[in-house]
């Protein structure tokens, strides 16, 4: 079990450094905008892998809802502070970039909105978990209205805000990038998202011992009640 | 004679004619809402200084921020009223539908949102001389489509936030979030009608569509959250 883990750890340690090589070295530098455009390799994949956590923690917490589980609940906030994470990384990646290349740091377009948005929504998660004392259930409705509230975030800002640039990739004629970037994004997508369940799964340890600590207090607390009461 | 469950439908009319009578006798809901959104409307037009045509322009976003922050106040005292003497405990443990008590605590929150904005609405006319140049028959659409989708989410979220430590200051904190894109569709539907520049119709869709969504969820959810340890 340890050892497996340290492996795994190693594995995407060099992931990592070969996802940094990729980005930073290999992949060809942009014509217009230079070297700025190298963040996107950190910027997209963290967004990928945000929404991928996003996702475990609406999941995990239908799983919960279903079957009442505590490692379902540990899985799910685990899965929520990590792709909390990951979304502050695309938050702030976002201006450094568009900083030299648009000129400012912050425009409210539908993606960018989209996004804190999302932030928002899933640190308000984060401090219901809080001030509930980590009540599953309460943190597990509200991840299901979360999870439903993006579709609509997304739309109401398509439709009823700005003008949105055009994808990148996928977005039609005159979009698309160079293959070997294309590559250096893949490798740090499978970096990035590994590194991402290698937290998610030390966070989901530590929920579970956490969880089994408060069952223990519990128990003590039934079987030794009169004494401390009265004390 | 074995008791019976009460139906969903006596448990609606009881329930909203209790908060009703209730509030008819303190006024405390629509008394702090609407000296509340008053306090915004004033304060809102001491930070800018607009004429008639800019106020029209932002007039959609003023008036819903006045409403939502407004509408918080009333939210949070909605449940605060059923802990004292342990109501909510009693009605746990009764065999009445707990979604009946959702629909009709809604209800009862969405009827006093809807006189505050009928008491708003000439405040907002007179201080920001406003004068729709669409529909207004579209105005009152998006003042009820709007008016479900703030309080459907906020009652649900007051019972949420009644469970956690510091209520009154949870509450806003889940709701903000969820409502925006409802409050991006309103305030993109009354400043379309209100400038008469294009059509308001699939903002209401939306919103239409955003409070069907969010009310089957609360609906569904609602026995989970009243149960929850």
């Amino acid at each position: 079990m340890k050892s497996s883990f340290v492996i795994f750890a190693l594995l995407i340690f060099a992931l990592l450094s070969f996802g940094l090589y990729e980005g930073l070295v290999a992949a060809p530098t942009e014509q217009t905008m230079g070297d700025v455009q190298r963040i996107f390799y950190y910027h997209m994949p963290s967004a990928i892998t945000a929404f991928l956590c996003f996702f475990v923690n609406f999941g995990a917490s239908i799983a919960y809802l279903m079957k009442r589980r505590p490692a379902a609940d540990a899985l799910a906030v685990s899965a929520a502070e990590v792709g909390v994470v990951f979304t502050t990384v695309v938050l702030v990646t976002g201006p450094l970039w568009a900083r030299p290349v648009w000129g400012i740091w912050w425009t409210w377009d539908a993606r960018l909105t989209s996004t804190l948005v999302l932030w928002l929504i899933y640190v308000s998660y984060l401090i219901l978990r809080r001030f509930s004392g980590n009540n599953p259930v309460l943190s597990a409705v509200l991840a299901i209205f979360g999870a439903a509230d993006v579709i609509f975030v997304y739309m109401a800002i398509r439709w009823f805000r700005t003008q949105h640039p055009q994808p990148v990739i996928g977005g039609g004629e005159g979009s698309g990038i160079d293959p070997h970037m294309f590559q250096a994004l893949l490798a740090n997508f499978v970096a990035f998202a590994a590194f991402a369940a290698m937290v998610i799964f030390i966070r989901y340890r530590l929920e579970r011992l956490r969880q089994q600590v408060e069952e223990a207090h519990a128990m003590r607390a039934i079987s030794e009640p009169a004494e401390r009461v009265s004390r | 004679m074995t008791p019976t469950a009460p139906s969903t439908l006596g448990i609606l009319r009881v329930t909203i004619a209790k908060d009703l009578r209730l509030e008819w006798r303190s006024k405390d809901a629509i008394n702090s809402m609407l000296f509340f959104a008053l306090l915004v409307v004033v304060i809102f037009s001491f930070s800018f200084d607009l004429t008639a045509e800019e106020s029209r322009r932002i007039a959609g976003g003023l008036i819903w921020v006045a409403l939502l922050f407004a509408a918080v106040m009333a939210l949070n005292q909605t449940w605060a009223r059923e802990l004292r003497n342990q109501v909510l405990d009693a009605y746990r443990v009764s065999p009445a539908p707990p979604d009946a008590l959702f629909l009709a605590k809604t209800m009862g929150n969405f009827i006093f949102v809807v006189i505050l904005e009928a008491l708003m609405t000439p405040l907002f006319v007179v201080f920001y001389s406003l004068r729709s140049l669409g529909p207004v028959s579209q105005l009152v659409a998006v003042s009820l489509l709007g008016a479900w989708a703030l309080v459907a989410n906020g009652t649900f979220f007051g019972a949420i936030s009644m469970r956690t430590r510091s209520r009154e200051v949870m509450m806003p904190l889940l709701l903000l979030p969820i409502s925006i894109p409802a409050l991006v569709a309103m305030v993109s539907a009354t400043t379309t009608i209100l400038t008469g520049e294009g059509s308001a119709h699939l903002p209401l869709v939306f919103l239409a569509v955003y409070d069907i969504v969010f009310t089957s969820v609360g609906f569904f959810l609602f026995e989970t959250v009243l149960h929850a340890e």
